[in-house]
C-alpha cells in the first residue's frame, strides 16, 4: 500500500508551467531523494505534497488523504507529514523544548508532563536532550536543523518531507545532521528529501527521482541510477555536482 | 499688565502641561485600541476588510491633522452633535494616532519571515494558534521602539489642540503672551517644556531599539 501517491500533478506559477505531469509513488518505509537543478520544480514538488503548495490538476494523496492547502485539511495532514526547511525555521521566542512541544500541546492536547517526556525522547533521538531550555539562537546550524527535525518527529509523522535541509550548513555540520537522517531511515521512517547531498542519496537512499524541466526525467534504484545514469541530462548533472 | 513674574509664567505653564499629557495619554490609548483592531483587520485574510482599514489609513495619514480636528469640533457642530474642545481634540488624536500606529504594527507583523507561518502551518497550527503563539509575541518586540517614536509625534500634535481653544500647554502660552507681550520668553519656556516631555521618549525608543536589535540579531 503507497502511503505518498502523486498522480498527473501539474502546477502553474501565473504563466510559468514548473510541474508538468508529475506521477510518483511512494511506499512505507522508502527513502527517496528528489534531485535535479534548480528550477527544475523539485522543491515545488515536496511543498505541494503537505499543502504549502496548491497545484491545478491531477491528484496527491498522502496516508489515505486528499492533500490540499485548505487549512482544516493542512491541519489534518499534520499529524501524518512533517516538514523540515533549509532555514530551520524554529520560533526564535521559545526554548528548545517549547518549540518542541507546542504542536503536540496544541494540536495533539498532549498533557504537560507527557509533552516534556515526548520531548526528551525526540530530542535523545538527534543528541541535544541537554538543549532542552535552551534558545535556539545558542545553537549551531546543525544543531538547529537537529531541533526542526526533532520538532517534526513529536508530532509522530508518517512521512518526513525534508527541503534541502543542509544546503544552508557549514560543511562540517552536515554529518551530524545526515547521520540523525540515516537513523531515522534505518528505523524505518519514510523520508522525502529534495537534496545535493549524492553521496548520501546513493549510501541510504533507496530511489532517486531525477526532476528537469518539470518532469520526472529519470529515476530508479538508488545506486544504479546514479552509477549508471541512461539520460544525457542526468549524466550531465551527476557530472556537475560530483 | 506686567504683574506677571517669571515664576507665574512658568506655574501656569505647567499647569497647563498636565493637559497636554493627559490629551497625548488619552490619545496613545485610545489610539493604541483602535489601531490594534486596525492592525487585525488589515492583516486578517478577508479582502474587504483589508479594504476599508486602507481607506482609512490613507484618509488619516494623507490629511493634515488640523483639518480632523477642524472636522470633528466643527463638523460634528454642524450635525447637531454637541462636542467640546476636549472631546473633539480626544476624538481626533485617537483617530490620527491609530493610523499611524496600525500601519507601524502591520509592519512589524509583515517583517517576519514567512518560514515562522510556514513552519507553523507544517506543525498544524491554525491562523489564530499561529498569530498567538508564534507571531505576536515576535512582532510586539520588534514594534515597542517604533511605537515609543510614535508618541513624540502625539505629544507634539497635541498642540495643534490649542486652535479649537483647548487650554494646553501651547493655548496657554498663547494666553500668556497676550497678557505680558513677552513671546521670546513665553514661547521658549513652552519649547523647552515639550522638549522635556519629548526628549525622554525619543531617548527610550533609542534605548529599546539598540537593546531588543541586540537580542534579534541573537535570534
Amino acid at each position: 500500500m503507497s502511503l505518498v501517491s502523486v498522480r498527473d500533478v501539474h502546477k502553474y506559477f501565473g504563466e510559468l508551467h514548473v510541474l508538468k505531469g508529475i506521477d510518483l509513488t511512494i511506499n512505507a518505509g522508502e527513502v527517496v531523494s528528489i534531485i535535479g537543478r534548480s528550477g527544475s520544480g523539485k522543491s515545488t514538488l515536496l511543498r505541494c505534497m503537505n499543502g504549502l503548495e496548491s497545484y491545478e490538476q491531477g491528484a496527491i494523496i498522502l496516508d489515505g488523504m486528499e492533500v490540499s492547502t485548505d487549512e482544516f485539511q493542512v491541519r489534518k495532514l499534520s499529524h501524518s507529514v512533517g516538514m523540515v526547511f533549509q532555514s530551520f525555521n524554529l520560533f526564535p521566542h521559545l526554548t528548545v523544548g517549547e518549540n518542541i512541544m507546542l504542536a503536540p500541546k496544541l494540536i495533539k492536547r498532549v498533557g504537560k508532563e507527557e509533552a516534556k517526556k515526548l520531548a526528551m525522547e525526540v530530542l535523545e533521538k538527534v543528541g541535544l536532550a541537554d538543549k532542552f531550555g535552551q534558545y535556539p539562537e545558542k545553537l549551531s546550524g546543525g544543531q538547529q536543523q537537529r531541533v526542526a527535525i526533532a520538532r517534526s518527529l513529536a508530532m509522530k509523522p508518517k512521512v518526513l518531507l525534508c527541503d534541502e535541509i543542509t544546503s544552508a550548513l557549514d560543511p562540517e555540520l552536515v554529518g551530524d545532521v545526515l547521520k540523525v537522517l540515516e537513523q531515522l531511515a534505518a528505523e524505518g521512517m519514510t523520508l522525502i528529501l529534495v537534496t545535493h547531498e549524492m553521496n548520501f542519496a546513493r549510501d541510504v537512499g533507496d530511489r532517486v527521482v531525477f526532476m528537469h524541466q518539470g518532469k520526472v526525467h529519470e529515476t530508479g534504484d538508488a545506486k544504479e541510477v546514479l552509477a549508471n545514469p541512461q539520460t544525457p541530462e542526468l549524466q550531465q548533472f551527476i557530472g556537475a555536482v560530483l | 499688565m506686567s504683574q506677571f513674574t517669571d515664576w507665574d509664567i512658568l506655574r501656569n505653564l505647567l499647569l497647563a502641561a498636565r493637559w497636554t499629557v493627559l490629551l497625548s495619554l488619552i490619545a496613545f490609548a485610545g489610539g493604541s485600541i483602535v489601531g490594534l483592531l486596525l492592525t487585525f483587520m488589515r492583516i486578517s485574510r478577508r479582502r474587504s476588510l483589508i479594504w476599508v482599514t486602507r481607506i482609512y489609513i490613507e484618509i488619516f495619514q494623507g490629511t493634515p491633522l488640523l483639518m480632523q480636528l477642524f472636522i470633528a469640533f466643527f463638523g460634528l457642530g454642524l450635525l447637531g452633535i454637541d462636542v467640546s474642545a476636549w472631546t473633539a481634540a480626544a476624538l481626533a488624536l485617537t483617530l490620527f494616532s491609530s493610523a499611524f500606529l496600525s500601519d507601524i504594527w502591520r509592519g512589524c507583523v509583515e517583517s517576519l519571515p514567512k518560514g515562522q507561518w510556514e513552519a507553523s502551518r507544517c506543525l498544524g497550527l491554525n491562523y489564530l494558534q499561529t498569530m498567538r503563539y508564534i507571531i505576536l509575541p515576535q512582532a510586539l518586540r520588534i514594534a515597542i521602539p517604533p511605537t515609543v517614536g510614535f508618541s513624540v509625534q502625539i505629544v507634539k500634535g497635541t498642540a495643534l489642540a490649542s486652535i479649537i481653544g483647548f487650554v494646553e500647554l501651547t493655548k496657554a502660552g498663547t494666553m500668556l503672551n497676550n497678557a505680558t507681550f513677552e513671546p521670546f520668553k513665553v514661547f521658549a519656556l513652552v519649547a523647552l517644556i515639550y522638549f522635556l516631555l519629548c526628549y525622554p521618549l525619543s531617548r527610550a525608543s533609542q534605548y529599546l531599539e539598540e537593546r531588543l536589535n541586540v537580542a534579534g540579531k541573537r535570534a
